[in-house]
């Protein structure tokens, strides 16, 4: 009855959010009185390390099948790992490609699976757990009486808990079969050095108050000092000025970073949906009377050309002196 | 060619969002439902399919009767028939088994879903539903080409895109990308009125049991009032930032 949580990487590396999954596994473990076991897939980093979030064991998978990612050969393999290792709860990240395995894992297994989990169950009999649902807007407590579970959890809403403890490591096998292979992939591209927006820890974004796509670079400066993702409205993504893949909001990208920063972003209801878990949220406008300014912690009437920039120059400061 | 769009009957992006019968259900008092709206996307991008190659498109709901006018908008914008099954959606599980139980039988080549629903967010229906019927599926889908029955799909993933192959039939999650929103079909009245007269069948469910349920919901905290800055004093922020907010 052990929990098994899958641990994405990226190049090779593990991501921010795997650290989380393998928290999350360990202290659910913990409540249920068994042990959490990791299952990592063409990943070279340190697989020990995992031990220091509470990973008891760490599966590795280097088959060559399964070098790049593959939603159906990762499930399937995840799927043969669980039942080698007598796993009945898998943990995944709510990332996009746990979002892209966690529900064929879920139907392989005719387990139950709860997506978009922000906190640890509040009764394992029966499995109760809370989620984000309509859009961040409202939460929902469900219960699962399923034999089987699979359990997606929100980069972000729980932290990686270092409890400096190790973990041993094997090998496990799975090859990729004709039906995984299905689909094959051409290319991958993707912004390299670039922090990705559901994981990061500072997002800053902007909107229609920016004018144009090529007033941008202050908010990519100020991003760059903060170590921030870039993300914009939704306005500004439907009408090209940023790429649709920084769009936060309803039906965009729902974030929950420890610092958001948005800049000239009036606050529609759509946009707050996706960004309202946001731990500390900064507005930066030229209306006082734009609704953002309601759901923010902290607030600067102003013009995002003079402010910005000035904001840029203290954070220098800031850091100089830090 | 015969595709499949499996279209959620969703509270308006406007709604605000409140509970009855002690926080255990939502309250659709006052609501506008609409066309999930990554659904949308998906029947634009059936739609160019279809006038590409003469596709015919069904559109399907699991839901009761009050869910009919999102269908018929379906049919409105361009879809040849509509279905729905019969049952009140009790979880994202038991939906995605309603329509495998159904899409079994008719051999779609293509079948479109939005990458989650924008009241529930579960994105379960889509990778369950690919599963029951043994396809590939592709989630968070931002581009497709079709050739013949060979696809070219191209997904979103943190921080970049992937670009996938394969032939037909799979099942692809769609949102913003697969057609640009400037490309979403307002029904006009013609359409509308055509509606009328294109088949909407309705089919029993069978087992509904479910296998997750909502205990209750809940609404996020109200904010304690945001601070306010003077433009002139932007250091102010930084410093409240690194001592209050201990974020930087």
């Amino acid at each position: 009855m052990a929990v098994l949580v899958y641990t994405e990487s990226w190049n090779g590396s593990f991501k921010k959010a795997s650290f989380e999954a393998v928290s999350y596994a360990a202290q659910l473990a913990n409540k249920l009185g068994t042990e959490a076991i990791a299952l990592t897939i063409a990943t070279t980093d340190n697989a020990a390390q995992l031990g220091n979030y509470g990973a008891t064991n760490v599966l590795r998978i280097a088959n060559e099948s399964l070098a790049t990612f593959n939603n159906q050969a990762y499930a399937n393999a995840i799927v043969a790992a669980a039942e080698a290792n007598g796993a009945d709860t898998i943990v995944i990240s709510n990332t996009n490609n746990g979002k892209a395995i966690a529900p064929i894992i879920a139907a392989k297994r005719n387990a139950g699976l709860i997506t978009n989990v922000i906190e640890l169950p509040s009764s394992t009999s029966p499995f109760t757990v809370k989620r984000k649902t309509f859009s961040s807007k409202a939460f929902a407590n469900y219960s699962t009486t399923a034999a089987q579970k699979v359990i997606s959890i929100t980069p972000n809403a729980i932290g990686a808990l270092e409890v400096g403890g190790s973990a041993t490591s094997e090998s496990f096998d799975y090859t990729a079969t004709s039906s995984d292979n299905r689909l094959s992939s051409v290319s991958v591209d993707r912004a390299t050095g670039k922090v990705s927006l559901t994981e990061a820890d500072f997002v800053v974004s902007a909107g229609r108050g920016l004018k144009g796509p090529e007033n941008w670079g202050m908010i990519e400066e100020l991003a760059g000092l903060l170590g921030a993702a870039t993300a914009c409205s939704k306005p500004v993504s439907d009408i090209g000025w940023r790429p649709h893949g920084e769009h936060v909001g309803q039906t965009g990208i729902a974030i929950n970073p420890e610092l958001y920063i948005a800049i000239g972003i009036s606050g529609a209801i759509q946009h707050l949906a996706g960004v309202n878990a946001s731990k500390n949220i900064v507005v930066i406008n030229t209306d006082p009377e734009a609704p953002f300014f309601k759901a923010a912690d902290y607030g600067i009437v102003g013009d995002a050309f003079e402010v910005v920039p000035k904001l840029i120059e203290a954070l220098k400061t800031h850091k100089a002196n830090n | 060619m015969k595709i499949l769009v499996c279209i959620s009957h969703v509270p308006d992006t406007t709604s605000k969002i409140n509970f009855t019968n002690n926080q255990t259900e939502f309250d659709g008092n006052g609501i506008t439902f609409v066309i999930n709206p990554y659904d949308e996307f998906g029947l634009t991008r059936a739609m160019k399919i279809k006038e590409s190659t003469g596709a015919t498109i069904t559109v399907v709901n699991v839901g009761p009767l009050s869910t009919e006018p999102t269908l018929r908008k379906a049919l409105a914008i361009g879809a040849d028939d509509a279905v729905r099954i019969d049952a009140e959606p009790k979880d994202s599980a038991t939906v995605a088994r309603l329509i495998a139980n159904y899409a079994q039988e008719q051999n779609f080549d293509l079948l479109i879903t939005g990458r989650e629903s924008i009241d529930y967010n579960g994105g379960i229906v889509p990778g369950m539903l690919a599963t029951y019927l043994d396809i590939p599926f592709v989630n968070a889908c931002i581009g497709f080409e079709l050739d013949g029955t060979n696809a070219q799909v191209i997904r979103e993933i943190d921080g970049g895109k992937e670009t996938l192959e394969g032939s037909l039939p799979m099942l692809i999650a769609g949102q913003k990308g697969l057609v640009d929103e400037k490309e979403l079909r307002i029904p006009a009245m013609r359409g509308i009125m055509m509606a009328r007269k294109k088949p909407l069948s309705v089919i029993s469910a069978g087992d509904t049991t479910a296998s997750t349920t909502v205990i209750s919901f809940e609404l996020p905290e109200a904010k304690a009032a945001c601070t306010m800055i003077d433009a002139g004093n932007v250091e102010q922020l930084v410093e409240l930032l690194h001592t209050e907010a201990k974020v930087i």
